[in-house]
């Protein structure tokens, strides 16, 4: 990779009192990088986007900005933008104020920030003039000119979400940081605000670090996805890598639409794999499908018909419960029927059945 | 229908006898302070004065020091207020929204110390006071009450149910801690900040223990000890300009609560003090 890195994070642990939370991560974001952080709640992401920003500090290891340790400087200092969960905005104050104030804190003097005297302190207008033209030139990006006047109570979920977009857009940070901010959105606006906050990551050409526990989220936005569990760094990767060639078995649970089939030895599993007596192995539903001359047989349990394709949950004689995907013009048998399944042998993954981590198929 | 009828008169009723209870010394010094000299001592009783009497204020305002008083009660309330806002908004909002050593410990001396009445630390300041030698002044009447642990639980009450999200963005926008307090907090703090003036004003306007205490100079004195005044040296048992007198102390207090009453119990019920 020849982007150079924007922000690092070394050897970086945080614990708070007895309790581990972070434990001994590396994180890179590299230049116009879209990364998400991915993990289940309490996996340690948001600490780990606070630690980024400067809201929290590391209890080990180091945090570099473009090279150098920044762990004592405040966000502000760092230039980062920050955008939460709740959006954070400030009930009292409109929307351009809102989207102004990081603005002000930087362009104007303290004594030009004071109600009524700061209209004549020096050098006061022009500021102000130059902080009117950039909270303009974001509210049109954002469509948010005509809602400039409005106090945040009055707008919806997705302006809220704009608004806070625009107020860490307004100053130009080094990079952006997003708390799973599309959780508080309905469904259909959720996947709108996706392409949207890919088309601003684009605008923007900066570094975008995008923390959700939405493994479909992070797929389609993000080109880097750091997998968190338990505060330690699972896999970080291009999304095709975390599908294809999954680090551990956890990692393999949390990747993918479809849970992933996990065969235990003891769930004995011959026609698998020649290592299935002694290893774990994964297979995803999708590359699991009907075949008349599979390797595997198993009975019909249930079949959810989706259109374009068909879910299928068999049982195998062992009474393992296998997950498997067919084409949505495939005949369903009737329950209880055995059906031959087939897969493609590049598609299996092997686990150590004690580590969990990946081994390489020898086969 | 007519059951819970009946309980709602009765209810009514018991409220407005309450009321007339509470009321009748208010309304008797209205009563007075509008009554002509022969009226106020006749022996039957008549709540309406036979004609208006304006006199009775046109005495109070031009031959006594009333308008002093009632400029001294501006100061000394308008003093405390500021100064008790200056200092309990920072300090509740450090209690609520930041993490120190000893953080606890310091808010369960706020508690302890709204159980102290005052009467217990009065002698101590006021020795404290006679030492320095700032008795008699504006200083003596404002400084004891300038720490107020009311005010600091009703503020902290407040900040610590706003998010923690709100300042983060705050510091992240690069408003320091002094800056989150003055520009974020203390706005979004308006209806507790109401509520807390009206108790506090009315307390320190109203208040007679420690200015009798820390004060013997008359160009100092408050509305209520004014009035103190005025029935010794001015009047004697010159009754109406007297009531009149207290109609014009009273009014300020009785005009702002008016104004202010639906803040007030929004504050009220913001600051978790719902009753």
């Amino acid at each position: 990779m020849t982007r150079s890195p924007v922000l690092e994070l070394r050897g970086l642990s945080r614990r708070y009192g007895q309790t581990t939370v972070l434990n001994d991560i590396d994180v890179t974001i590299p230049e116009g990088s879209f990364t998400a952080l991915l993990g289940a709640s309490g996996c340690g992401k948001s600490t780990t986007l606070r630690i980024m920003a400067g809201l929290d500090r590391p209890s080990e290891g180091e945090v570099l900005l473009s090279g150098k340790d920044v762990s004592q400087k405040t966000t502000h200092q760092r230039n980062i933008a920050m955008v939460f969960q709740s959006y954070a905005l400030y009930p009292h104050l409109t929307v351009f104020q809102n989207m102004a104030l990081p603005l002000t804190m930087r362009h104007l003097s303290s004594l030009g920030r004071m109600p009524f005297v700061g209209a004549v302190a020096p050098g006061s207008s022009k500021a102000r003039n130059l902080i009117a033209e950039k909270v303009g030139a974001a509210a049109e990006v954002l469509g948010l000119t005509d809602l400039l006047h409005r106090k945040p109570s009055s707008l919806s979920g997705g302006q809220k979400q704009r608004v806070a977009l625009g107020r860490a857009m307004v100053r130009d940070p080094v990079l952006f940081l997003l708390d799973e901010p599309l959780s508080n959105l309905d469904a259909r606006l959720r996947v709108k605000m996706r392409a949207e906050l890919v088309a601003l990551h684009r605008r923007t050409g900066r570094p975008f670090v995008y923390v959700t526990h939405d493994q479909s989220e992070a797929m389609a936005m993000a080109d880097q996805i750091v997998v968190m569990i338990g505060g330690k760094v699972a896999q970080a990767g291009a999304p095709r890598d975390l599908y294809d060639r999954p680090a551990s078995r956890d990692v393999a649970t949390f990747i993918g639409h479809n849970a992933i089939n996990l065969f235990q030895p003891a769930d004995g599993m011959p026609g698998l794999h020649p290592a299935a007596d002694e290893a774990v192995i994964g297979l995803r539903p999708e590359h699991l499908s009907p075949a008349a001359t599979g390797a595997l047989e198993a009975n019909l349990e249930t079949a959810e018909y989706l259109g374009s394709e068909i879910i299928l949950a068999l049982r195998s004689e062992r009474g393992t419960e296998i997950r498997a995907i067919a084409p949505g013009d495939y005949a369903i048998p009737a329950p209880g029927s055995p059906v031959r399944l087939g897969f493609e042998p590049t598609r299996l993954h092997l686990f150590d059945e004690q580590t969990g981590k990946r081994l390489e198929v020898a086969s | 229908m007519i059951r819970s009828f009946i309980s709602r008169a009765w209810s009514t009723l018991f409220l407005v006898a309450g009321a007339a209870v509470i009321l009748l010394p208010f309304l008797w010094m209205l009563s007075l302070a509008f009554k002509p000299r022969d009226e106020i001592f006749s022996a039957d009783i008549q709540l309406l004065p036979s004609r208006i009497e304006w006199s009775n204020f046109v005495v109070a305002l031009t031959e006594t020091d009333v308008p002093l008083f009632l400029w001294n009660g501006f100061v000394v309330v308008a003093g405390i207020l500021a100064f008790q806002i200056l200092f309990a908004v920072p300090c509740s909002y450090a209690l609520a929204q930041r993490r120190f050593k000893g953080r606890t410990f310091v808010f369960g001396m706020v508690l302890a110390a709204l159980l102290v009445p005052f009467h217990v630390t009065a002698i101590p300041i006021f020795l404290g006071f006679a030492k320095v030698g700032i008795l008699n002044s504006y200083g003596a009447l404002i400084l004891p009450f300038v720490p107020t642990a009311f005010g600091i639980f009703l503020f902290r009450q407040f900040f610590s149910q706003l998010p923690s999200d709100l300042f983060d963005a705050a510091r992240v926008d690069g408003l320091s801690e002094t800056a989150i307090v003055w520009r974020i907090a203390f706005p979004l703090a308006m209806p507790a900040a109401t509520a807390f003036a009206i108790f506090s004003v009315t307390a320190h306007w109203n208040d007679l223990f420690w200015p009798l205490i820390a004060t013997t100079d008359p160009h100092l004195a408050t509305p209520p000890r004014g009035i103190l005044y005025f029935r010794d040296e001015e009047s004697g048992d010159d009754v109406g300009p007297l009531m009149a007198g207290a109609v014009i102390i009273t009014a300020p207090l009785v005009l702002a609560f008016l104004l202010a009453q639906r803040k007030f119990t929004q504050g009220l019920a913001a600051g978790g003090l719902k009753g």
